[in-house]
């Protein structure tokens, strides 16, 4: 074998894609697979062409770009796969190997370079983006331009995901995440909250709520300064230098504090956190670390539900449905808590949907980049959630949230349903919220 | 294939999609077994009048047919050796139809065998033949392999069930045979001879199975002993006691300290064999024979006998028996999984020779199976990467086969021959019963463009599991 296949081998974690017996067992859990019906937009097509570019079967490594581009990355792949092959392991390496050979326009270089190393990075430019949308909504300029059609005409459909944006929140009021939050009560733990980029940007609200349900359970909050991006939407694109980046420096912030647990409250970012020590493993300096940290790691349910769970005030009965995160799913492998956590309100009543494990088709910026396939597994999904007659959908994932809120649109079931995160649904049943989303929350 | 050739294709299917990608031609160019072959198109479409014109193509072209479901296949049925054209049957999955005054499902090919359980048990009935695959599995796959599983003992095997077809020949004509009726003698029994027939005499489109009543009840006994041969004795003795169960599945040492060492299930490691027994009818009935199963063994010396009192215990005993595959590839990637069948009384002495050929070769050799007819499935363990390893697998599955044959067996009990088994056929059947197979394939189908290369061995052709 020459050295040029042999390094590509290396790359491409060959010796992973080994692990697949090909069985298929994989193919009814894939979303792709199901919504356009062909070997090439399944688990095991994927892999295999992965392995044939391995093998140096496949000589050109652009052929693969395609098939990969159209994996949402929702993993469902793992948890039905009878021989534990690592599909997100493989995925993230053949990206990472393309992007590293890939000549891309020098706009196209330009965009990556500010979205991943300046935008999503920076607290002061997320921040910067959410002033931004306030200011958008305040001066009316939103109203303006829905009234004048512009946003039909915003390419990549970006007018449709305009109007499910949620409300923005005051530059006053963003500022207002206070460092320590003391624990109602008998204190059980102590937690450090990792308040994300996009999920602290865009829904504050809900990075507020949580540290307010954390407490109120009995924790006390400690919210740090220097946290970073976790690095997920890096490393689903490709860009696995700059994700360990920031897993590192994740690490050195969150160490500072003597925590029981490092909380967070978006599936897709626990996900990444819950790997840093899959990430790191080749870091001999940082995998030990890297270790505890994941150890750490919680979603915000798993606290909640630790701590006896919320209770909630006698509401008026309503139906709920709940749409599962993939990457708590089958990732983190948190499926218990959340709808423990609702089942244990009065007057909720529980329906789950059918192929409740299946993907919405957001999947981190897929809906932006692959609009069309991420529409045809959106419509299948909500199909599932109008069959169960429920009124709120119940996410625990700003990806999934934003992408309910879409599918709601679509259906034109604005009227009557809505989608909300497990954090702000339970704090509503709590009474902690009323019944305006953007109110403000009792201190 | 010519450029006129797929240009050609093209014209003939307006409904469906012709893939012709470097991506798609290698999504399309393996299965659950070994070897990647390209075919040069990728046909997808639901309509049977194109499939035919298709086939006609082929046939005045003389290009090679690949009908394929999901690709789930252990020998090699599907894969496109010659190149040619894979037809995915897979999208033909609309029809599923139950008629229950007929007590029959009339369905397309590519709809799951999963789904055909699910609506017969709907309306109280069942569908018998269950592979293990059957939730990813297709219809048509199962009919073309002649698909076993677990339920075979009592039920029979997919070719038990099926009465009728729709099939293209390879002359690109559509032909039914059989019918709705279970007694049907109207001339040859075309019907079973294509059931079986691995894709080689032309395309099932549609099928019209059998269905029967659902038994309302089941239990299951759990039986460990410390000695194989007396697990052995146990099943021979029990389906001689005038009860016949639905399910009997053994696991040997090897499997059982693998589940273990995955994901531990209440298993002892130190027995030799466990047997898993499952009984099903009336609800009194099944209980008084869980009861006689259960003493049966421990006469003849079982160290435990296990019934499980919740439907959470008898889904874990079931569970730990659906780990074994997951379990053992956790020691080392690659997993042969043979299909080697013996009459019932040789179970005993296949246990014996296979443990001997473990030692011989030096291989990671773990036995588990449906018991209860013989159908065991030895598997081996190995690393495609070792070379080494690979060649001593290959002689240690030849012989796993001559002995099989030897005691009075078959090659294959529910997997097909394929492309793995073929050279092996004449080994079974004689120079002059392999010659009588041909000569039927020969009358069906003279320019052999459907599936070639299956069944029947090229000169020459050896088991080949190293790449």
């Amino acid at each position: 074998m020459n050295e040029q296949l042999e390094q590509l081998r290396a790359e491409l974690n060959y010796d992973k894609t080994n692990k697949c017996v090909q069985c298929g067992y994989c193919l009814p859990a894939c979303p792709t697979y199901l919504t356009m019906g062909k070997e090439t937009h399944s688990p095991r097509g994927r892999i295999n062409l992965v392995k044939m570019a391995g093998e140096g079967k496949i000589k050109d490594l652009s052929v693969l770009e395609e098939p990969l581009d159209l994996c949402l990355g929702c993993r469902a792949c793992e948890t039905v796969c009878p021989t534990g092959v690592e599909y997100g392991a493989i995925l993230e390496s053949a990206r990472a190997s393309i992007t590293r050979r890939k000549a891309y326009s020098v706009p196209q270089k330009a965009l990556r370079s500010l979205l991943f190393k300046k935008v999503f990075p920076s607290r002061k430019a997320m921040k910067l983006l959410g002033d931004a949308m306030w200011v958008y909504e305040k001066t009316g300029v939103q109203k303006l331009a829905r009234k004048s059609g512009l946003m039909k005409k915003l390419p990549a459909h970006l007018g449709e995901f305009e109007a499910i944006v949620p409300p923005a929140v005051s530059p006053r009021e963003r500022a207002s995440l206070p460092r320590v939050t003391k624990a109602k009560g008998q204190r059980k733990y102590t937690v450090a909250f990792f308040v994300g980029c996009v999920m602290d940007a865009m829904f504050r609200k809900i990075n507020q709520l949580s540290v307010q349900l954390l407490a109120e359970v009995g924790c006390d909050v400690i919210v740090i300064e220097n946290q970073i991006c976790c690095g997920a939407l890096h490393a689903h694109a490709g860009e696995m230098d700059e994700s360990k980046q920031l897993a590192k420096r994740n690490i050195e912030a969150f160490a500072a504090v003597d925590a029981d647990f490092i909380v967070n409250n978006a599936g897709g970012c626990g996900a990444m956190l819950v790997e840093y020590d899959h990430l790191l493993a080749d870091d001999a300096q940082w995998a030990e670390r890297a270790r505890a940290f994941a150890a750490k790691t919680r979603d915000i349910s798993q606290v909640l539900a630790l701590c006896g769970g919320i209770a909630g005030k006698e509401g008026p009965t309503e139906r709920v449905t709940y749409q599962r995160s993939c990457h708590m799913t089958n990732v983190q492998k948190v499926t218990a808590e959340p709808v423990q956590l609702l089942a244990g309100l009065p007057n909720v009543e529980l329906v789950e949907m059918a192929e409740a494990n299946m993907c919405c088709g957001s999947a981190g910026i897929y809906n932006l980049v692959q609009y069309d396939a991420s529409m045809e597994i959106l419509d299948l999904k909500m199909q599932h959630v109008i069959d169960t007659g429920a009124v709120t959908i119940v996410t625990t994932n700003p990806g999934c949230l934003l992408q309910m809120k879409l599918g709601i649109e679509r259906e034109h079931l604005g009227e009557r349903v809505r989608a909300v995160h497990l954090v702000e649904y339970l704090a509503q049943r709590a009474g902690i919220l009323d019944g305006n989303p953007s109110a403000q929350p009792k201190a | 294939m010519t450029e006129a050739q797929i240009a050609a294709i093209r014209a003939i299917v307006k409904t469906g999609r012709v893939l012709t990608e470097e991506y798609d031609r290698f999504s399309y160019a393996f299965d659950a077994s070994f070897g990647t072959y390209l075919p040069d198109v990728v046909i997808q479409t639901k309509d049977v009048a194109e499939l035919a014109e298709l086939v006609k193509l082929a046939n005045r072209e003389k290009i090679p047919v690949y009908p394929r479901g999901q690709a789930t296949s252990l020998s090699g049925g599907p894969l496109p050796v010659h190149g040619g054209m894979v037809i995915d049957l897979s999208v033909m999955d609309d029809l599923l139809e139950i008629d229950e005054e007929d007590l029959v499902a009339i369905v397309s090919p590519g709809v799951l065998t999963a789904a055909i359980h699910k609506a017969a048990e709907e309306k109280g009935l069942m569908y018998p033949p269950d592979p293990s695959s059957s939730h990813v599995s297709t219809i048509g796959g199962n009919l073309a392999e002649n698909s076993g599983g677990p339920r075979g003992l009592k039920y029979g095997v997919t070719k038990d069930y099926v009465i009728g077809l729709e099939v293209i020949t390879p002359q690109g004509e559509i032909i039914r045979t059989g019918g709705r009726t279970v007694k049907n003698v109207t001339g040859y029994d075309l019907t079973k001879l294509i059931v079986g027939s691995e894709g080689t005499l032309g395309i099932i489109t549609k099928a019209i199975l059998r269905l029967i009543p659902k038994p309302p009840a089941s239990e299951t006994v759990m039986a460990i002993f410390d000695d194989l041969v007396d697990a052995g004795r146990a099943i021979s003795r029990i389906l001689t006691s005038g009860i016949l169960p639905s399910k009997m599945e053994l696991m040997d040492q090897a499997s059982m300290v693998a589940v273990e060492n995955y994901q531990p299930s209440g298993l002892p490691k130190d027995a030799e064999a466990l047997i898993l027994i499952e009984l099903d009818g009336h609800p009194m009935a099944v209980r008084d024979e869980a009861e006689q199963v259960s003493r049966v063994c421990r006469e003849i010396g079982a160290r435990e006998v296990r019934v499980p009192q919740t439907a959470k215990e008898k889904e874990d005993m079931w569970k730990a028996r659906k780990l074994v595959s997951p379990a053992i590839v956790r020691v080392k990637p690659t997993k042969i999984s043979e299909d080697a069948t013996v009459p019932r009384s040789k179970i005993p002495e296949m246990c014996r020779r296979l443990q001997a050929i473990k030692e011989k070769y030096g291989i990671h050799l773990v036995v588990f199976g449906h018991v209860g007819d013989g159908n065991l499935h030895p598997n081996i363990i190995a690393d495609k990467s070792d070379r080494e390893e690979m060649q001593r697998v290959e002689k240690a599955v030849a012989e796993i086969f001559e002995a099989a044959v030897e005691l009075g067996g078959t090659l294959s009990g529910e997997h097909g021959i394929g492309l793995m088994k073929a050279p092996f056929m004449e080994m079974e059947l004689g120079a002059a019963g392999l010659d009588m197979m041909k000569r039927i394939k020969q009358a069906w189908d003279p320019h052999n463009i459907m599936n070639p290369g299956k069944i029947f061995p090229e000169p020459g052709q050896k088991l080949v599991l190293s790449e």
